[in-house]
């Protein structure tokens, strides 16, 4: 044998070698991808969700894991930037070779980490985001537990009676949450007969709404439906209470943390009502009593702050969707879980969880529909005002 | 006419705090000729300091202020002396790598000891706001106006009315002159960075409260304070005051009566014009800079 030809087989054996080893050491988990905001303006969501990833994870793995062997959460940090969260999947896919992924928090983030699913054909559970683009833009790697801004709207039709509103204003963050959030509400309260004023916008960094709140303060509106993240609507509420505003104050999308708001805004957060999808201040007024005490529980026993359990449920519900569907494909392959996904059926701590299809004919996405809240703080509590 | 009114009122307040930010970077600028990239990182650690005093260790929300303009005049003083001084004499590109190395570290070391998530820090002022009428301001924000106000009275003094003052005006003006006539230039230098860096502490310290700190805070801060330096011309106090208030001033009534979505936009779009009409800015010496 040629010296050349001893060293392209010796390199083959090597190359080969290497990839039973790596495989045997990638087989002894099964890897799930957390595409999460850690840092930046989204940073506390993220972060809960993430926490809630983590029991879930725990618990699966407490009760001996998935086709026998251990789950692995990949956690990576998008850092609030859409750049970050597709460059985050990419890493996620490609270096990791995660099976499924869960993700990305924000709509924005969510949209541009979507491409990267048709190009490797992987699925993603997604967790938060609230744009409709996202389920109807014809990917059929997307799986979606939170509600869309559309359904929120359309649920929102049953509650704004009862709120008293004849005419709002809305104050959104300027990315495709927020200025999907306004199309949709304001299609639904136009259809009622509201009147919708004005619809002023905030960048997602931005500290200081005075200018847009005083300018909603001048006009002859009641409500003002606030779309945000809990961070920029802690300094909404503060800002509003400072420029003297007594319109109602409404807030969507799920992400307002009314406990961490209470704790930040004080005074300021009192009055002001929220849209949410889990209600962990009632257990016995959720779908399923036993799981919400347990995740409760356990989000106490690993000393995180009660305030995150309204956003980190999503985690928990994504993860446990994932192993639903693992078990279901009865292997960690992208193609067997997006098949299993579409037969997912187990009850979440925020409703039913089983995906319907949405979207353009062939392509379609999955979309489940979980419950609705409205809840409003009063003395610094919160309460339970319609469901 | 109210709803201008209370514009109005907003934007003194805010410009008040970005003339802060501007001060201190058109000080290092103009008297050491450095670009200083970690003004927003001072910004945050000043922010920072006043969490760290009035909330982990529960001491006086004043104490904090000070605590933190002190920290931030102390750090200052230490980048001058281990970043800075063995740089003496290399060109203004070297500096500012060297400033942009600096931010990223600062920036990143905050993440990793304060972690993601924002803090917000009460303050022992009322929550109602004063109401005058129909304009309402909140205490807290009508404090941070006199503190700022204050602070750019005494730097002002410091300034042009002081011995030290002065040595940093002919240090300024030229240093080796100065050098000859018994400035102690490398003390000059120590105490520019230490009072520009306490001055963008200051700023962060009093808006901290304001709004929620978090380690991206200095971002926007930075990019403000380099506009607000360039609108003003580069190395003016008077200008930097003056252009705090004109960003301020863009920002508000851009985004009350253009486009809110746009508000970050106005203030560049004002910088644009200016540079194209008077491109050493509002008030810059003939002999600019840089």
């Amino acid at each position: 044998m040629s010296r050349g030809r001893a060293l392209f087989y010796g390199g083959v054996t090597a190359a080969v070698l290497s990839t039973i080893v790596s495989g045997n050491a990638f087989a002894q988990t099964i890897k799930i991808g957390v595409n999460e905001p850690l840092t930046g303006p989204f940073a506390a969501s993220g972060t809960y969700v993430v926490n809630g990833a983590k029991i879930a994870a725990d618990e699966i793995n407490a009760k001996g894991g998935l086709l026998g062997k251990k789950v692995e959460l990949v956690i990576e940090d998008n850092k609030s930037n859409p750049t970050e969260a597709a460059a985050v999947a990419e890493k996620l896919i490609t270096e990791d070779k995660v099976p499924v992924m869960m993700g990305a928090w924000g709509s924005s983030l969510t949209l541009a980490v979507m491409p990267k699913l048709m190009q490797y054909k992987v699925p993603m559970v997604v967790e938060t985001s609230s744009s409709s683009k996202i389920t109807t833009s014809g990917n059929p790697y997307i799986f979606r537990i939170s509600p869309p801004s559309s359904v929120e709207a359309d649920a929102f039709r049953s509650i704004a009676p009862k709120i008293g509103i004849k005419k709002a204003d809305f104050l959104v963050i300027n990315n495709d949450w927020g200025r999907g959030s306004a199309d949709d509400f304001g299609k639904v309260m136009k259809s009622m007969g509201i009147q919708v004023g004005l619809v002023e916008i905030m960048d997602q960094a931005a500290q200081d709404m005075t200018a847009q709140l005083a300018k909603i303060k001048a006009t002859d509106s009641d409500t003002i439906m606030v779309t945000t993240a809990v961070e920029q609507l802690t300094l909404v509420l503060k800002q509003a209470a400072a420029l003297g505003i007594t319109k109602k104050i409404v807030t969507t999308g799920g992400s307002q943390n009314p406990d961490q708001l209470i704790a930040q805004a004080g005074a300021a957060a009192n009055g002001s009502m929220h849209l949410t999808t889990f209600a962990p201040w009632y257990p016995d007024k959720t779908p399923d009593p036993k799981a919400t005490e347990y995740f409760l529980s356990e989000w106490k026993k690993h000393g995180f702050s009660f305030a995150g359990a309204t956003e980190s449920f999503r985690g928990y519900d994504g993860i446990r969707t994932i192993a639903h569907a693992i078990q279901g494909a009865g292997k960690a392959e992208p193609d067997a879980i997006t098949q299993a996904l579409w037969k997912t059926d187990f009850t979440g701590l925020n409703g039913p969880i089983k995906f319907q299809k949405q979207g353009p004919a062939g392509r379609e996405s999955g979309q489940s529909i979980p419950n609705l809240y409205l809840i409003k703080i009063e003395g610094g509590k919160v309460v339970l005002a319609e469901s | 006419m109210t709803e201008f009114l209370q514009h109005i009122i907003d934007m003194v307040i805010l410009g008040s705090t970005y003339a802060l930010l501007g001060i201190g970077l058109t000080l290092i600028f103009g008297i050491m000729n450095v670009v200083n990239f970690a003004h927003g990182e001072l910004y945050s650690f000043g922010a920072y300091i006043v969490y760290l005093v009035a909330v982990l260790l529960g001491l006086n929300f004043f104490l904090a202020l000070i605590v933190a303009v002190v920290a931030g005049f102390i750090l200052g003083a230490l980048i001058e002396f281990v970043l800075l001084r063995p740089m003496r004499g290399a060109d203004i590109d070297t500096t500012m790598l060297i400033m942009i190395g600096a931010m990223i570290v600062m920036q990143n070391g905050e993440q990793f000891v304060w972690g993601g998530v924002a803090k917000s820090v009460p303050t022992p002022f009322p929550e109602l706001p004063l109401v005058i009428g129909p304009f309402s301001v909140s205490w807290l924000r009508l404090f941070v106006l006199c503190a700022a106000s204050v602070l750019i009275a005494l730097s002002y003094y410091l300034i042009n009315r002081t011995k030290l003052g002065k040595a940093m005006r002919a240090t300024f003006q030229d240093q080796d002159t100065a050098s000859l006539m018994g400035v102690n230039i490398q003390f000059i230098y120590m105490a520019t960075f230490a009072m520009g860096s306490s001055l963008a502490a200051a700023a962060g310290a009093l808006l901290g409260p304001v709004y929620v700190i978090s380690p991206q805070m200095g971002n926007l801060a930075s990019l403000k304070a380099f506009a607000i330096v360039i609108l003003g011309g580069l190395g003016s106090i008077g200008g930097a005051t003056i252009g705090g208030f004109v960003l301020a001033f863009a920002e508000e009534l851009g985004a009350g009566y253009i486009s809110s979505g746009y508000r970050d936009a106005m203030g560049f779009l004002l910088i644009i014009a200016v540079l194209l009409f008077k491109p050493t800015g509002l008030l810059a010496r003939s002999e600019r800079i840089g």
